[in-house]
């Protein structure tokens, strides 16, 4: 079961905001702005560099937790929320990390459910605290079944 | 359009209708995310989950409804985004943005934000808050 694991958290690593990766997710959905993909734009915005969307950390890595394995298959995501100090800015290194902030298990109409919620974090080489993200995945009975946990 | 400074509760901003939903722009997410769970993109995969066809990701509707407020960038950015998977997105649905202010306080504006699909059902909700800086 996934209770042990609460409170575990990653590695940290590095992750570059990188302008091709921008553009390809920007397009990705459907929202080409300039503000995220030209750099002339960009240059003469308020942030003096192009930003990236704010579902883009999507595409960072966040090191591992130890032993943590959830199902390849069969999760549904359930929610999803970001949290900013400020947009993420082309070019700009962050440090990231997940961390496990809960699990727990609801009766469903499908069985039991186990709801896992995790949370990612960013942070500038100062440590500053950029954005947050927290996950809450529902694994249901039929997948925990199949994968004897 | 308006400057999000003039706007009041209860106003909406200027709602947008996507394309139907196609594999290739589902395949294009998979690739700029990283997110290539087959049930997505492949259809013998969904089927084999249960499904009737694939589906898309959920974080490409939340990444889509986020550009409602990609105009206003200049005038400040989106704090906090904060999103219920409600319903499952098929191929050749056709999905609607809705973003309504709810409530603003000084530089925090509120909006209830949700995408709907072609039957009016609710596949994504939850709420955006946008700070004024």
């Amino acid at each position: 079961m996934y209770k042990r694991f609460i409170g575990k958290q990653s590695n940290k690593v590095k992750n570059t905001v990188e302008r091709g990766m921008v553009k390809r997710f920007s397009e990705a959905i459907c929202d080409p702005h300039p503000i995220f993909i030209d750099e002339e734009i960009g240059k003469n915005s308020k942030y003096g560099q192009n930003i990236a969307p704010p579902t883009f950390p999507r595409v960072f890595e966040y090191g591992e937790i130890e032993d943590l394995e959830l199902p390849q298959k069969g999760l549904i995501h359930g929610e999803e929320t970001y949290h900013y100090e400020r947009p993420l800015l082309v070019g700009e290194e962050l440090y990231c990390y997940s961390k496990v902030k809960n699990y727990f298990e609801k009766q469903g109409k499908n069985g039991l459910m186990g709801f896992f919620l995790l949370k990612r974090y960013g942070k500038d080489s100062e440590g500053n605290i950029i954005f947050t993200e927290e996950q809450t995945v529902i694994i249901t009975e039929a997948v925990r079944k199949a994968m004897s946990v | 359009m308006k400057n999000l400074v003039e706007i009041k509760p209860g106003e909406y901003l200027e709602e947008i209708t996507l394309n139907p939903v196609s594999r290739i722009e589902l395949i294009k997410y998979a690739g700029a995310s990283g997110d290539f769970n087959p049930i997505h993109t492949i259809d013998e995969e969904a089927e084999k989950a249960g499904l009737p066809g694939i589906i898309a990701h959920g974080m490409w509707t939340m990444g889509n409804l986020g550009k409602l407020f990609t105009p206003y960038y200049e005038e400040g950015f989106i704090r906090d985004y904060q999103i219920r998977f409600a319903g499952m997105v098929f191929l050749n649905d056709v999905l609607t943005l809705k973003a309504i202010l709810e409530e603003r306080n000084d530089e925090n504006l509120v909006f209830d934000v949700k995408v709907v699909n072609q039957d009016g059902k609710e596949v994504i909700k939850g709420k955006v808050r946008f700070v004024i800086d």
